[in-house]
């Protein structure tokens, strides 16, 4: 695969699940395309239940598109198996830790899965830990961590693997605002310094334009209804603007699908 | 504060045993030996017990037939509960029939076990199996059930083989439901093995008690039983030890005591 490439393409991608009752079948995902290139961090943004999380697992591999097919670094995400070991990490909405393990047995889980030596795994997951600012609660199970701390945790297990792409589900909604902040700023330093791809799944349009690159807007079933890139060095009154148009599609329902580049500093 | 807690505990029980004990005394001052005999008489038959190898032989063959049934009911539960988990079509087959066989009583298994087999170990072996076969498979079955979908998302994320799976994730999480099934078990086989024994063996706690009924000797009918409490409230203890370890990740709240 060539760098230029980019690494997760999503083809006229269709989702359907059968309804509980099984009567005919819930549409989530409809002929969604869009692409995503390698170093880009792309944040997704749409109401509750626009069907972010269910684009989240066709990308993770985790379920199969009804029609339409999923690439992630030029492989088929749900059929190619054993292809991902360690190429992706997750950092899902609750932080997933295993209760019977320790901190540090958490983060280790993704590199024992990835038969790493046992000696180099430990100094790998302690190292993620103190990145963390976890040191010295290694030893910790889960229960007796705050919900900042477990959210690190499973943070530093899904970068311990040093995946090519990470998938973030919502990651800190569960957090009071100052430590949500704390690690959104964190993890996207992480995620730059260490050069990975990033899809975040977001609702809150603050935290699209803090971690993204690029910002896609989903209505329900989801398709792009708004794209924008957005850029560090954006002045604040083109962020406010950018902020109130998305505001202003996400409450929208209209078909228009419009690309703005939020690049510019104006 | 958790050894008061537990200093109380055993307080709390040695008085009810005790109270239990005394009532039994004064019973045996008024009633002769055959119906109640008296507390020294009885602890001085335990202690013969204790102390005489071939006796002490009988209870430990019986505690042998105890594990043995057990591990067979436990490796082929497993086996049946995670082919149960698996595929809902086998699950459709085998439910009527462990349904059908838990309302089979332990004496009928008896019955049949001595019509159909000959060896004495293996007719008690089959029917410790079958008594303790539906308990534990549905235990385990509940426990694979309880699996949280979110972690074993999370553990299939980073693409595992299956006998990682099991490992890191199926193992841990069935554990307390597979110790939860030992406890439950071996008090029924603890009762079954009697009748068992009593009705087709040549040797262990059960065919001593039927010793003592044919020489309507009470004291040593109580000390044979009491052989098999006391190997049931170790075997017991020893698990709400391993359990303690194992899970010692859970929390506890101060309040939950």
């Amino acid at each position: 695969m060539s760098a230029e490439e980019p690494v997760i393409v999503l083809n006229e991608v269709t989702k359907e699940f059968q309804r509980q009752n099984g009567r005919g079948e819930f549409l989530a995902v409809d002929r969604l395309s869009f692409t995503i290139k390698r170093g880009e961090i792309v944040a997704v943004l749409g109401k509750t239940g626009c069907g972010k999380s269910t684009v989240f697992n066709l990308i993770a591999g985790l379920i199969e598109p009804t029609r339409g097919s999923v690439r992630v670094l030029g492989h088929d995400s749900f059929h190619e198996f054993a292809f991902f070991r360690g190429k992706i990490g997750i950092v899902f909405q609750g932080d997933r830790l295993m209760p019977w393990r320790t901190a540090m047995q958490n983060v280790l889980l993704g590199l024992e899965i990835l038969d790493a030596k046992r000696k180099r795994a430990r100094e790998i997951a302690g190292s993620w830990l103190s990145r963390l600012g976890l040191a010295g609660h290694e030893n910790d199970y889960p229960h007796a961590l705050s919900g900042g701390m477990r959210q690190r945790v499973s943070i530093a297990r899904a970068f311990a693997v040093d995946p090519e792409i990470l998938l973030c589900d919502e990651p800190f909604s569960a957090l009071d605002e100052m430590t949500a902040r704390t690690l959104r700023t964190e993890f996207t330093r992480l995620v730059r310094q260490n050069g990975k791809t990033a899809v975040f799944v977001t609702h809150s349009i603050s935290e699209a334009l803090q971690v993204g690159d690029r910002v896609l807007v989903f209505h329900r079933p989801a398709r792009i209804a708004f794209e924008a890139a957005v850029s560090r060095e954006m002045a604040p009154i083109a962020q406010e603007d950018l902020r109130q148009r998305i505001l202003q599609v996400m409450e929208g329902s209209g078909e228009t699908t419009e690309r703005i580049d939020g690049s510019a500093t104006g | 504060m958790k050894t008061d807690r537990r200093l109380v505990r055993a307080l709390q029980a040695i008085i009810s045993i005790g109270v239990l004990a005394g009532a039994w005394q004064i019973a045996s001052l008024f009633f002769p030996p055959f119906l109640f005999p008296s507390i020294p008489a009885i602890v001085t038959r335990t202690m013969e017990i204790f102390l005489s190898r071939p006796l002490l032989l009988d209870v430990l063959v019986t505690a042998g037939r105890i594990f043995a049934g057990l591990a067979g009911a436990f490796v082929l539960g497993g086996a049946i509960a995670m082919l149960m988990a698996r595929s809902q079509s086998f699950e459709n087959y085998t439910n009527p029939i462990l349904v059908f066989f838990q309302g089979i009583p332990a004496l009928s298994w008896v019955v049949i076990a001595i019509i159909w087999f000959h060896g004495i170990e293996f007719r008690i072996f089959f029917i410790m199996v079958m008594t303790t076969l539906p308990a534990f498979t549905f235990q385990i079955l509940d426990a694979l059930r309880s699996m949280s979908k979110d972690l074993f998302e999370m553990t299939m994320s980073f693409r595992p083989r299956r006998s990682t799976l099991f490992r890191v994730l199926i193992l841990p999480t069935i554990i307390p439901g597979i110790l939860t099934a030992w406890k439950v078990n071996l008090g029924n086989a603890a009762r079954v093995v009697v009748v068992a024994e009593l009705v087709g063996a040549t040797g262990g706690v059960g065919y001593e008690l039927l010793r003592q009924q044919q020489l309507f000797d009470m004291a040593g009918a109580i000390a044979w039983t009491l052989q098999l409490v006391l190997f049931v409230l170790i075997v017991q203890q020893t698990i709400v030890g391993i359990e303690s370890v194992m899970l010692r990740y859970r929390a506890v709240s101060e309040r939950a005591m």
